[in-house]
């Protein structure tokens, strides 16, 4: 019987991660669902939906091999694939400025308590190791409009941290 | 009147280029109607191409008039259409109806300007802006067997694009 797992890697960048794993999961009849997979700092991040007959130790000693060569950790947890249920979002937050700790939590903090829910967040940290800037871009959905997201963030804009709401408005045709 | 039933990506149909329409006949003015009720009955559809229901000629319909406070031209029924003029750019969210359950980000020209005929054969022109005419584009592309698929761009690139506006 065919199931999902959620297959989490970590290690650190080189070429060939992506190709050597995929490679021995299409080898080991396993099928991928959907994936994001990203270079972050000096290390290589995957999280991906596989579906495979073999449980997570079954999956485990597959990729062992793999791991084992190119130094990677896995993680695999059992979920349920629920794919064809993709929320729209329709709302873009970006942030920016001078990298401190706290921005995220603070952001998000004010996004949750006005009831958005995070569909996508990617964050780099860009300019110099003496200077870093924080550089974060959201799409969520809010039930409860744009105008109440703006409020809640303005202490924040207040404190130099750049925040732009734009609404997403998906054409269909 | 008929909702037609809509093509689903990968059907090779899609890919297909469209051909001009020659007649302006009452077959022709059954098929808008027809066109238009699919579109009307798919949620939130704003615009249809010929070739998403199998019928590969160049008429498209948009009517983006039902979304709030955005400049449109109603409804508009657009047959042998072509982009006069394109001006800006903007990279915005896309779906179609021929491709369930995904949505994602193209760039398009922010303004253009369409030549087309109607439905009894006369000549028109609109000028389109901003979702309108992201719409008016997205339909165009389905006669040339184009899907927003093959214009997707990154995310990153929208947030790039978006900062040094």
């Amino acid at each position: 019987m065919k199931r999902w797992h959620m297959l989490t890697v970590v290690g650190r960048d080189q070429p060939g991660i992506v190709a050597a794993l995929t490679e021995t999961l299409y080898r080991g009849g396993a099928n991928l669902g959907e994936a994001s997979m990203v270079r972050l700092g000096g290390n290589f991040t995957i999280m991906l939906m596989v579906e495979a007959d073999a449980d997570a130790p079954g999956l485990r000693r597959l990729l062992e091999p793999v791991t084992r060569r190119l130094q990677l950790h896995a993680h695999i947890d059992a979920i349920e694939g629920r794919l064809h249920e993709h929320v729209e979002p329709n709302v873009r937050v970006v942030v920016h400025g001078a990298d401190r700790p706290g921005i995220v939590a603070q952001v998000t903090a004010a996004l949750a308590a006005n009831g958005l829910n995070i569909l996508d967040l990617e964050s780099d940290v860009g300019g110099t190791a003496d200077r870093p800037i924080y550089i974060m871009t959201i799409d969520g959905y809010t039930r409860d409009g744009i105008a109440a997201l703006e409020r809640a963030l303005e202490p924040l804009r207040r404190t130099g941290v750049a925040v732009r709401l734009t609404p997403i408005d998906t054409m269909v045709g | 009147m008929a909702v037609l039933d809509i093509l689903a990506y990968p059907d090779a149909r899609l890919k297909q280029t469209s051909q001009p329409v020659t007649e302006f006949d009452a077959d022709l003015r059954r098929f808008l109607a027809d066109l238009e009720a699919t579109m009307r009955a798919a949620p939130g559809g704003v615009g249809l191409a010929a070739p998403q229901v199998g019928r590969p000629q160049r008429v498209v319909i948009v009517d983006v008039s039902g979304r709030p406070d955005i400049p449109h031209n109603g409804r508009m029924v657009l047959i042998n259409p072509e982009v006069r003029e394109r001006e800006g750019e903007a990279v915005g969210r896309e779906g179609c109806l021929s491709v369930p359950d995904y949505t994602g980000n193209v760039a398009r020209a922010a303004r253009i300007r369409v030549r087309a005929m109607d439905e009894s054969g006369a000549r028109r022109e609109y000028a389109c802006e901003g979702y309108e005419a992201r719409a008016v584009q997205h339909e165009i592309d389905h006669l040339d067997g184009l899907l927003f698929l093959d214009r997707l761009v990154s995310r990153r690139d929208l947030f790039r694009r978006k900062v040094y506006k």
